[in-house]
């Protein structure tokens, strides 16, 4: 048998108590939809693992400012569906079903989501060498099959992305992630969650080792009349974005007051460029105006053999995620959290 | 409305049957969605081991060390196998050959030598008392190789290809040349020369491999075995471990999905029976989603077409030549190329096909092998050629109907193509379909309407069943076929009701056990045209058996009349003119003092009637799909398909196979592809999450046509088979749609949103 310890956290402190305990063996089990199979594939192989399925992080909760709070547990579906969630933050919704399948969605956590691995085939092939899962042994994805990896923000160690469509929204919205260590509680903002890869591609976010996520925090947002979420995808359903674009337009009549932009499917991070949304300011929301902001989107960008067509793919996304925002969320024919062009 | 249609128009029988062609639910329905249906890893007996099988990570090389001792060290290890310690096998290929396998190959064995065939293949078996502590074990396996260069790639060594050496069941050579297809396309009005592309597909039925191989206290085995053909794996069992038929049973009642990739015994039962033979225990083997990629599957192909039409648009030379894939030690045969000679009137053609050997596992048979993959690309160069003589794609196809099997020069034994082109056509609403791609749109998207035609061999192979009627009057009928989820249980049952009748609720059908009488593997859609003449057969030798022994019966029940006077129906024999004089089988039985009546008979093909004759299922497949202009994101809407079969027999069975393979039509077209990292050598893609077939928000309207064939030539029962036609020429409609849509010609498989960019 794989010997690893289970223990079934009692609450918030204890988590972290026996994180500390596991001295960098331990990882928390959250929805399990990402840790188990890592598990199964012998990519992870924690000494314990933390079932936290019981702490009191399952509620969605006004905030004091405005905003609202997603607790860590709360399911993808249930978050999704949430009244409140589809009324003040529908990129988010759409977001969350435009990803994985019912199924899964009914299992994975919002805690869990935000730290899903990429779906790199050699990240989960332990018969091949990965940067990402064993530092150090090289990078095949490069000159191999990388149709699923990024062409922004890569570095000469990794190209992977980090592969949530609802971090792609999140990031859009501002979310900030709160967290809780031994050191206390605090507040991450979702730009500074996520990193690059860098020389440290197993290196993925800022959480300190032993920290638990408890919640994210939405800002008041102004943009759930004009939000939109088009997910690019090879199948209309079960499959990860090849381009994702999370939108937000805060419209004064036909004049944009101030715009959200955010990539999913491209990097190792939610992409955002505030200087790119900030070309729409005071422009009318018309194709003249969002082709500019697609291009300095993708200014930087670096195909590889399979995926260089993701750099126009992107910069059509925008386009079209630009173009129905302006049209009104309401406009927007909505199946399953999939726009009718997407 | 057009379903009900469909199914009532082949209803109608000339000979008035009482169940063929009746739409028939299931009759293994209720077993399956109990879960009473058990598949092969879910025989438990007590004690038994669980065998893991260790991938290589690396294509060629030669092993160097594994860490076996260690790991038999771990506390609940039995045993761990690998090429150092493997009990020695048959020496010789032959006996390594299966009734599959190419005759002169070198068929694949597990364990045998440290030097590696393939990525992904078997390196070790570790054998735990519980599956965790196997897999466990097998997780801390490590082999270490000294590895050598592999090439995997079929484009960059097509230089290497040659032609066939060797010969395989179901494969036909490529036709002699005939006429001057050089010199004719070089003349023509109008030319078309183009390169197709298909990667290598994984075929991935639902239930994975596995084999519970029961080591019996005498050390005979009883095996529980996920395949398609329980007395090839018997046979192959026997010869490559040297054991007696009398000591090997092989049992298979239900498999979930086989597509070919259980024709030839697979991996993990030479490892659980070698296991279990080692251990003298029992074992059971099975196989994970990754290791499903690691075996079979359709090979990867090239192909070149050249055609070219006169001024008229008729046909007038036609080259196809084709470059597959197969392994270094074995040729994988199928026929690619033949249908290209076929389909369509040409006085010139030209055909060659020709395989490249690489580092890689041996393909095998995935539905419709060969045609799929040729009948694709052709069918899109046709249409390339049609829209360069200015012509509908449909009416072009009309023109050029070749009314004989030109590469055999014999006519067809039935051929109702053109009516499947009608149907098919007015059904989809074909008519008015502007010629000029880019011509139609829905909204934003752009509209294509694409044709093809579609082709199967209509096969038929030896096979032998028994039948025993006992004194209640029940009736079992057996043969060592499988159903592989093709209907097989439901179909017989209603050809042994109908010629035996005996009521539909008395009869049961046996297969799926290798001590049964003789039958072929379930594939290449021939098991109703072998098994279900033979069924035929047997019943209507039972008939005449019963009908002579009501004849000696006190009291003369059937009052002297003639066999031609009699009907056989629900259990009883009845004159016809004069019902009330009938008597039943029971009643025949108990006179005669029998406790069981038996009949057993070998069904040859017809081939005296066949061998004058091209014997060939057809099909006319319309798809429409709408594209995103500005993402390159494909929807295929529509798809109707109608199919000349021969006689349906079971509407409801043959429809779904026709659905299920219209579906995995739109998924070679749009989806599938085995991803190979050939710096590696290896598929990268291997599970379920990234090895894309449809889901259901892909699949959208689709409508089956039945048109009804008589005919007596292809075998005692008229039927031409089911599994395979659907599939065929789905591909190429779809790709001709979207070159409708679009205006941009797809010629490498699967069409993704980026080819449209
Ligand atoms: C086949 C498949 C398809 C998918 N498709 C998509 C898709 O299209 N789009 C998409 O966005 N996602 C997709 N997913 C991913 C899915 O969204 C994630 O697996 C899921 O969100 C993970 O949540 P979980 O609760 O199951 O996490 P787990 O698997 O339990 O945990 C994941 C990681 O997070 C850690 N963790 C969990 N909770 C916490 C916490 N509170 N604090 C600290 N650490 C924590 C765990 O230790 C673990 O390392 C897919 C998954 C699969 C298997
Ligand atoms: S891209 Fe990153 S995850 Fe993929 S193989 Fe390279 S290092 Fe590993």
């Amino acid at each position: 048998m794989i010997n690893f310890a289970y223990t079934r956290a009692t609450g918030i402190a204890d988590a972290i108590k026996e994180k500390v305990e596991a001295n960098g063996g331990g990882q928390f089990l959250a929805g399990g939809t990402n840790l188990v199979d890592l598990l199964k594939e012998n990519v992870a192989r924690p000494a314990r693992l933390i079932d936290i399925n019981r702490l009191p992080l399952a509620a969605v909760e006004p905030m004091s400012g405005g905003g609202l709070r997603l607790g860590a547990l709360v399911t993808n579906a249930d978050t999704a569906y949430h009244p409140e969630v589809q009324r003040r933050y529908p990129m988010l919704s759409r977001a969350i079903l435009a990803g994985a399948s019912a199924q899964l969605r009914n299992m994975a956590t919002n805690g869990g989501n935000l730290l899903q691995r990429t779906r790199c085939y050699y990240f989960y092939d332990v018969a091949t060498p990965c940067n990402k899962r064993q530092p150090g042994s090289g990078c095949p994805a490069i000159r191999g099959q990388n149709r699923v990896c990024g062409v922004l923000g890569t570095s000469a160690q990794c190209i992977a992305t980090h592969p949530s469509d609802m971090c792609v929204a999140l990031a859009a919205l501002e979310a900030v992630v709160r967290v809780s260590g031994p050191q206390g509680e605090r507040s991450i903002p979702i730009a500074e969650f996520h990193t690059l890869p860098s020389n440290t591609p197993h290196i993925e976010n800022t959480l300190s080792p032993d920290e638990l996520i408890t919640s994210i925090d939405l800002p008041e947002s102004p943009y759930a009349a004009h939000s939109v979420y088009t997910k690019v995808r090879d199948r209309a359903s079960y499959a990860f974005a090849l381009v994702s674009v999370a939108a937000g337009l805060e419209l004064d009549g036909d004049t944009i007051k101030s715009t959200r932009l955010a990539l999913g499917g491209v990097a190792h991070k939610p992409w955002r460029l505030p200087a790119a949304e900030a070309l729409l300011t005071g422009k009318p929301a018309t194709k003249e105006s969002f082709l500019p902001v697609a291009e300095a989107l993708f200014a930087g960008a670096q195909g590889y053999e399979h995926n260089a067509f993701k750099i126009e793919l992107g910069k059509r996304a925008v386009v079209r995620a630009l173009t129905l925002a302006a049209k009104g969320t309401a406009a927007i024919h909505d199946v399953n959290g999939q726009t009718a062009d997407a | 409305m057009s379903l009900l249609k469909s199914i009532l128009g082949t209803a109608v029988n000339t000979d008035a049957a009482e169940h063929l062609g009746k739409p028939t639910r299931r009759v293994d329905g209720p077993a399956k969605v109990t879960g009473a249906a058990k598949y092969a890893a879910e025989f438990n007996v007590p004690n038994l081991a669980y065998g893991v099988i260790v991938s290589s990570g690396v294509a060629r090389g030669t092993i160097t060390s594994i860490n076996a001792a260690e790991i038999e060290a771990i506390p609940g290890v039995l045993k761990v196998l690998t090429h150092e310690n493997a009990p020695k096998t048959a020496w010789l290929d032959r006996s390594h050959r299966d009734q599959i396998s190419s005759k002169g190959g070198s068929p694949f064995r597990p364990l045998y030598q440290a030097e590696l065939q393939y990525s992904a293949q078997p390196v070790a078996l570790v054998v735990g008392e519980t599956f965790e502590i196997a897999r466990f074990a097998a997780s801390l396996v490590r082999v270490e190789y000294d590895e050598k260069p592999h090439e995997t790639d079929l484009h960059a060594n097509q230089a290497a290809a040659h032609p066939p050496t060797d010969n395989s069941g179901g494969y036909t050579p490529a036709p002699k040349p005939r006429g001057d297809a050089e010199s004719a396309f070089e003349k023509a009005a109008f030319r078309v020369e183009a390169e197709y592309s298909q990667p290598s597909e994984f075929h991935n039925p639902m239930e994975s491999y596995a084999s519970t191989c029961v080591y019996g206290e005498d050390g005979k085995l009883t095996i529980y075995q996920k395949t398609q053909g329980v007395q090839n794996c018997q046979a192959y069992v026997c010869s490559v471990f040297g054991l007696s038929k009398k000591d090997v049973q092989v049992i298979s009642p239900y498999v979930g999905g086989g597509f070919g990739s259980g024709l030839r015994p697979t991996y993990e039962l030479y490892l659980a029976v070698m296991a279990a033979t080692a251990l003298k225990h029992s074992v059971r083997v099975s196989m994970t989603r990754q290791q499903m990629f690691s075996f079979s599957h359709r090979p990867e192909a090239v192909q070149q077409i050249k055609l070219a039409a006169n001024g008229d648009g008729l046909l007038d030379s036609v080259t196809h030549h084709a470059f597959e894939e197969t392994s270094r030690k074995e040729e994988f045969l199928e026929t690619v190329v033949n249908w290209s000679g076929l389909l369509y009137t040409c006085p010139n053609v030209s055909l060659v096909h020709q395989l490249v050997n690489l580092d890689v596992a041996s393909p095998e048979s995935m539905r419709a092998p060969g045609a799929a993959t040729g009948i694709f690309a052709f069918e899109s160069a046709i249409d390339e050629l049609a829209y360069q003589a200015k012509t509908d794609p449909l009416e072009f196809r009309r023109k050029n109907y070749a009314e004989k099997d030109q590469n055999l020069d014999k006519p067809f034994s039935s051929k109702e193509l053109r009516a499947c082109y009608d149907q098919a056509s007015e059904r989809f609403g074909w008519q008015g379909r502007p010629l000029e791609p880019r011509s139609l749109r829905k909204g934003s998207d752009l509209i294509g309407w694409g044709v093809s035609t579609g082709c199967w061999e209509a096969m038929q192979q030896k096979a032998e069943v028994k039948a025993v009627l006992t004194a209640d009057g029940k009736l079992t009928v057996s043969s060592a076929t499988s159903d592989i989820g093709t209907g097989t249980y439901t179909v017989m049952t209603m050809i042994a009701a109908e010629f035996s009748g005996v009521a539909m609720e008395n009869v049961s059908f046996e297969l799926g056990d290798s001590s049964l009488v003789y039958s072929p593997v379930e594939g290449g859609s021939w098991t109703v045209a072998s098994v279900g003449s033979a069924v035929k057969s047997v019943c209507e030798e039972l008939r005449a058996k019963l009908f002579k022994l009501a004849g000696k019966m006190d009291g003369r029940p059937l009052g002297g009349a003639e066999l031609a006077d009699v009907t056989f129906v629900n259990g009883e024999v009845r004159v016809t003119k004069d019902p009330v004089k009938s008597v039943t089988y029971a009643e025949v039985l108990e006179a005669a003092g029998l406790d069981k009546l038996e009949l057993d008979t070998t069904e040859q093909p017809q081939l005296i009637k066949r061998a004058t004759h091209g014997c060939y299922s057809h099909s006319a497949v319309f798809a429409e799909v709408s594209v995103d202009e500005d993402l390159g994101t494909i929807h295929v809407t529509r798809v109707v398909s109608a199919i000349a079969g021969g006689r349906i027999l079971n509407p409801m069975a043959a429809r779904s196979q026709i659905l299920g393979a219209i579906v995995w039509g739109i998924s070679m077209a749009m989806a599938e592809e085995g991803l190979m990292d050939h710096g590696l050598g290896r598929c990268m893609n291997h599970s379920y999450a990234e090895y894309h077939v449809p889901v259901n928000a892909d699949i959208h309207d689709i409508e089956v046509i039945f048109v009804p064939e008589h005919d007596e030539i292809v075998n005692a029962l008229g039927a031409k088979g089911m599994g395979e036609i659907g599939i065929v020429g789905v591909a190429s409609a779809v790709a001709n749609a979207v070159w409708h849509a679009t205006g941009k010609r797809v010629r490498s498989l699967p069409i993704t949103l980026d080819k449209l960019l």
